[in-house]
């Protein structure tokens, strides 16, 4: 049972108690990046989540072999040479999503997320509580990105995942979407904000 | 007596000592997140992970792994990209004629029923090579040579000319189609490698294209393009479409791409090869 209990914390742990952007503040770069609109935002989690838990299995499965002086190198390579074959099977199965993801895919090799799960979790714990710690953090980034990506987007564009959602009479009424919303500043206000709410909810993250 | 580690299990975090401590000093984790770290196991390598060998003979491997796994990967779904690249500046080229339906059935099909020839002119707008539309659609053109696709809508003839220009992070590219008098945008395609979501990035979007259709790009039988202002300015002797507020680089950058992409087709345009009935306003 305990052993239950610690893997629904791993994978739970970073939802919230743990949240990589939110309470490590790993990932702001991409965060700030893709969360324009909500539908870069989602695919951008979904990517990092499968990433970051296949990666995590990688390192995890090979954790004894690897030189302590080279591990840095050796996690880097594993996730380059993961993320070359997703985008490289995106290309040849859905190449329009691949399309859409451009920059994006090549980006989650720099995302500081998976390095920090890799050489936190990954590099300690057994395959499948990797596997799980993954997922969890993936899941955990892609729900602070979609959140932001609804401000940003709704405001910003007037829509939510494309669909109009402010009505044109607005427009004509006057009402003019805030060009702010766009610009990469803020959304690390909005950022700062749901860091705010979420450690004002949860007094645990409070510092004394 | 020899202490005891303790990891911490959010951030790896070692801690020496006899107890857990009460709160991680690196991510605040509880004492509970701690787990001993078994420092007594028997040391039974027969190597030492950390010599040089082993860390050369290591990382070589690795590196032999993953780059035969790459280069698997790419050869084996390397057939499937290119027809997907293919399939897609098909799709990009039919885009810039707004009546057609591209989400109904196949585009190779409806590539090969719409466009009827792919030619090079030469710098005098004469025809070089004619070559055939479906197969060798992408064959780049030489130094010196102007690719040019003739699309058939409907019983009327466009001339598609590819545009190619520089945004605010990347390439800019696309395909304007003109009216056989070659002085009316039929429709236009903009797409775009890395403009910024949401600003730049609209001018790939249907809206922003509309704009074009119908605008012309000579006055008094000069190319003069279209030019591309904030909302609100006009222009004088030359058609205008909106740019998009907030990425006053990229909208330039259209307008810039289009200037330089069609002016390079000025003799073709001013003479009209078939005497058309329509005929615009060229000389």
């Amino acid at each position: 049972m305990k052993m239950n209990e610690e893997l629904k914390n791993t994978l739970l742990g970073p939802l919230s108690k743990n949240n990589p952007i939110s309470v490590q503040v790993l990932g702001i770069c991409s965060a700030l990046a893709v969360t324009v609109e909500m539908k870069p935002a989602l695919v951008m989690g979904v990517s990092v989540m499968i990433i970051v838990a296949l990666s995590n299995v990688v390192i995890s499965l090979i954790r004894n072999t690897i030189p302590n002086s080279v591990r840095i190198i050796v996690q880097l390579v594993v996730v380059a040479a993961l993320v070359t074959v997703v985008s490289e099977f995106l290309k040849a199965f859905a190449f329009d999503v691949s399309v859409q993801l451009s920059v994006y895919i090549g980006l989650i090799i720099t995302n500081c997320i998976l390095m920090g799960r890799l050489e936190a979790f990954a590099m300690a714990n057994k395959p499948w509580a990797s596997f799980l710690d993954g997922l969890g953090n993936g899941l955990g980034y892609a729900i602070i990105l979609v959140v932001t990506a609804f401000f940003r987007e709704l405001f910003g564009s007037g829509s939510l995942l494309g669909y109009r959602i402010v009505p044109q009479s607005w427009y004509e009424a006057g009402y003019v979407d805030n060009g702010l919303m766009m610009l990469p500043s803020m959304a690390l206000i909005l950022l700062a904000c749901i860091i705010w709410v979420h450690r004002a909810v949860d007094k645990e993250l409070q510092e004394k | 007596m020899a202490t005891k580690k303790f990891r911490c299990k959010v951030c790896g975090y070692i801690y020496e000592g006899e107890q857990a401590p009460e709160k991680c000093p690196v991510c605040n984790a509880p004492a509970s997140e701690f787990e001993l770290v078994g420092e007594d196991k028997p040391e039974k390598k027969t190597f030492n992970k950390n010599s040089n060998t082993y860390i050369l003979v290591y990382t070589a491997v690795i590196v032999v792994i993953v780059s035969l796994l790459l280069s698997f990967t790419s050869a084996m779904l390397k057939a499937r990209q290119d027809d997907n690249v293919k399939l897609d500046t098909k799709k990009q080229i039919l885009s810039s004629l707004p009546t057609l339906d591209l989400t109904q059935g196949d585009v190779a099909t409806l590539y090969a029923n719409t466009i009827v020839a792919y030619e090079l002119l030469d710098v005098e707008g004469n025809v070089v090579s004619k070559l055939d539309p479906v197969d060798d659609f992408d064959v780049k053109a030489a130094e010196g040579q102007l690719p040019l696709y003739v699309a058939n809508v409907d019983g009327a003839t466009k001339y598609i000319i590819p545009l190619n220009g520089a945004g605010l992070w990347g390439a800019i590219w696309g395909y304007i189609a003109l009216n056989d008098d070659k002085n009316t945008v039929y429709g236009v395609y903009f797409s775009h490698a890395s403009e910024t979501p949401g600003l730049g990035s609209n001018i790939a979007t249907p809206k922003f294209q509309k704009q074009f259709e119908g605008k012309q790009i000579m006055n008094n039988g000069v190319f003069v393009s279209i030019a591309i202002v904030k909302e609100g300015q006009k222009v004088v002797g030359q058609d205008q479409v909106d740019g998009i507020s907030g990425s006053t680089i990229t909208s330039k950058g259209v307008e810039s791409m289009l200037k330089n992409s069609i002016g390079a087709y000025s003799a073709f345009l001013d003479n009209p090869q078939q005497p058309t009935n329509e005929g615009g306003n060229e000389l």
